[in-house]
């Protein structure tokens, strides 16, 4: 496939980001929780779950994106949301608790959502396939080519409601892209300990839509199978599952001590860092030099530096509006 | 000259007529559930709109409460307004999470920047032998967890009303049919099931409860098929020389507390009646709602009528004796008239 220079860049630097912000999230997180760990201590209280290294997962579909088009992810949301151009300051104020988050501090980083982009999240495994399938339902009923992407782990492969979603969309014939990432580890069981078969893609073949697998963490090999299995649904054509294989480089959350993979397996993961595969392939393909690197690299830590700073120098909530926000005011026709 | 006649529906019908006139209306609304559409809805509450409407926007769903009300919520938080029906509220269990979990709590995620305009409507209640699991009212539930308003029509007019306010609401409403209250031809006669509708659209305000009737020795605050049985009650008293005051609540989220506690301050006596599960349910709230807001007013400790914190029973005469009853209304306050 002969892709555009601008595409290929763009997956980089937005790659870079999520790195970053996921490696400097990592840092405030645990800055303050060390040597005993305390989750509700710290500037970031609670649970964490960092995407370092399924980066490729949601950059591959960012040059394919059209305004309109709707994604929910899960409880492991920031390379995603990132990806599709969240604002990044009231994200990370929302991370951070703060009044001028997404939420104004009420859902916290497993609860991002956004108007536009259209994003949302759920701390709830298959949670958000379902609601993907609806989003798909309103953006064909507006008569847009918009689409539905749903975001879900392969954990959740197991839970009725990706499958319940599934037939509704091939049923309806929905704009819908499933996109199962595939990190192999539902917290600490193994796909080999929990699923039947070894690919999920093939489980699309039981509703009757195209199931792609994406055997490599590169987002050229997840730009290519998502680049057509978004065309298809905005050409009309129906839903389709992708399932790519990547790699959750750090814990299940942060503090996880992460015993329950091999040191081998590990090790092998790290040196294969997606980013620094993709990064050698720009390089030795004459798309970037050294020289682009680092002024992405700047740009983008900028950037990220800039988001933190912002959610830090944000104020709390004030106490009392936990009580706001649980009901709509009225603004339709008395 | 023309005579304008008072025209009469069933509640079944009369929620029909509602959503029908939303749809007319709003090309936002649409209607999805199991057997809603050739069917008209088991209990009727969507008869006639695939006719009208088409299948684009009366969908009959798969078997499939999970993906079908999750698909209600993506569908809300994409500007439409749907309509899902769970059958029986007691298949609550296989799709709560996408209920309470999702559905309530989006729009305070989200910081008040997402509605969730979802009617869930659901049948409810007993008294017909179908048992454990196609019986329960679970209003109590359902009321519990924040996020979702929550009514419960107890007549054709209110139901038509409820239901085009609930329709228009920016916010999760579900709304609870209790069977008895249908006029279905296939349960039990209920004259009080029949009644006038205006024709014209109108709205009923959720949050506020009906004085089904007044009196002045003792209030029994109640909903759905207990508001009638409640009334019945209420006459059966009067030849003892008791006035009794019904409380339809009409909604439980968000509850009238101001019109409870006007009534209570009146009569000085409380009576609930609930069809739900005694132990921490709404007969408790709508007493603590009287005892910590007229206490001083209150003659004697609140009493309640309920069922008892057991399956419903299959068998008539142990579901009988387990609901809510006209006799044991009348017995409960004539006891409560004594007290204090």
């Amino acid at each position: 496939m002969d892709i555009p220079r601008e595409h290929l860049v763009d997956m980089y630097e937005t790659m870079v980001k999520i790195r970053r912000f996921e490696e400097r999230i990592r840092e405030i997180y645990l800055a303050d929780k060390l040597p005993a760990f305390d989750i509700a201590a710290g500037l970031i209280p609670g649970e964490m779950h960092l995407a370092a290294g399924q980066e490729p997962v949601a950059v591959g579909m960012r040059p394919h994106l059209k305004k309109g088009d709707a994604i929910t992810a899960t409880h492991r949301p920031h390379h995603v949301a990132i990806a599709q151009g969240v604002d990044l300051k009231k994200m990370t104020a929302e991370i951070f608790g703060r009044d001028t988050g997404l939420g104004h501090g009420k859902g916290g980083h497993m609860h991002l959502y956004s108007v536009e982009p259209n994003f949302g999240c759920s701390g709830i495994i298959g949670e958000g396939i379902p609601v993907a399938v609806g989003a798909a339902m309103a953006l064909r009923h507006k008569g847009t080519d918009n689409v539905a992407l749903s975001f879900f782990g392969e954990g959740a492969a197991n839970q009725g409601s990706f499958h319940e979603s599934l037939n509704l969309a091939a049923l309806w014939n929905l704009p819908v892209v499933f996109v199962c990432e595939d990190n192999a580890y539902a917290i600490s069981v193994p796909k080999t300990a929990s699923t039947a078969i070894a690919d999920n893609s093939d489980r699309a073949a039981a509703y009757g839509i195209p199931g792609v697998l994406v055997a490599e963490n590169d987002p050229i090999a997840v730009y290519e199978v998502m680049g057509e299995a978004i065309a298809r649904a905005r050409r009309g054509e129906g839903p389709s599952l992708v399932e790519i294989k990547t790699d959750r480089m750090w814990g299940h959350f942060e503090g996880d001590a992460d015993a329950y993979r091999s040191d081998e397996f590990k090790t092998e993961m790290m040196e294969h860092d997606p980013l620094d595969t993709y990064a050698k392939r720009l390089t030795d393909e004459g798309i970037l030099n050294e020289s682009d690197i680092a002024s992405i690299q700047q740009a983008v830590y900028d950037e990220v530096e800039e988001a933190l700073q912002f959610a830090q120098d944000s104020p709390y909530p004030e106490p009392e509006a936990a009580l706001e926000h649980v009901f709509a005011e009225r603004t339709v026709k008395l | 000259m023309t005579t304008k006649t008072e025209r009469k529906l069933t509640t079944q019908k009369a929620i029909a007529e509602a959503i029908a006139t939303e749809m007319r209306d709003d090309g936002s609304v649409f209607v999805m559930g199991e057997d809603i559409g050739t069917y008209g809805g088991i209990f009727g509450a969507t008869e006639g709109l695939l006719a009208e409407f088409g299948t684009e926007r009366v969908i009959d769903t798969p078997i499939s409460e999970t993906g079908f009300i999750g698909a209600a919520i993506g569908a809300a938080v994409n500007g439409m307004r749907p309509i899902v029906e769970l059958m029986f509220v007691d298949f609550f269990g296989v799709c709560m999470d996408q209920i309470y979990n999702n559905m309530a709590k989006i729009h305070y995620f989200s910081g008040g920047n997402i509605n969730v305009p979802v009617v869930l409507t659901t049948a409810v209640g007993g008294g017909y032998s179908d048992a454990g699991q196609h019986s329960q009212t679970l209003w109590g539930t359902f009321a519990h967890l924040p996020g979702m308003k929550v009514v419960i029509p107890s007549n054709p007019h209110d139901a038509k009303g409820l239901m085009i306010s609930a329709i228009r609401d920016d916010n999760p409403v579900v709304y609870m049919f209790h069977k008895g209250v249908l006029g279905l031809g296939w349960m039990t006669n209920n004259p009080r099931a029949t009644g006038v509708v205006p024709e014209e659209p109108y709205e009923v305000p959720i949050g506020k409860l009906n004085v089904a009737r007044e009196g002045n020795d003792l209030t029994i605050a109640t909903v759905g098929l207990s508001v009638h049985k409640a009334l019945d009650a209420a006459e059966a008293l009067t030849e003892k020389g008791v006035s009794a005051e019904v409380l339809d609540l009409r909604s439980l989220v968000p509850l009238d507390r101001e019109g409870i506690l006007t009534s209570v301050e009146k009569t000085h006596r409380l009576l609930v009646v609930d069809e739900d599960y005694h132990s921490f349910g709404m007969s408790a709230e709508i007493a603590t709602t009287a005892v910590e807001g007229a206490f001083d007013y209150l003659d004697a400790p609140p009493v309640r009528v309920t069922t008892p914190d057991i399956p419903i029973p299959y068998s008539h005469p142990l579901e009988e004796w387990a609901l809510p009853s006209v006799e044991r209304i009348v017995e409960a306050s004539s006891s409560l008239l004594v007290a204090g």
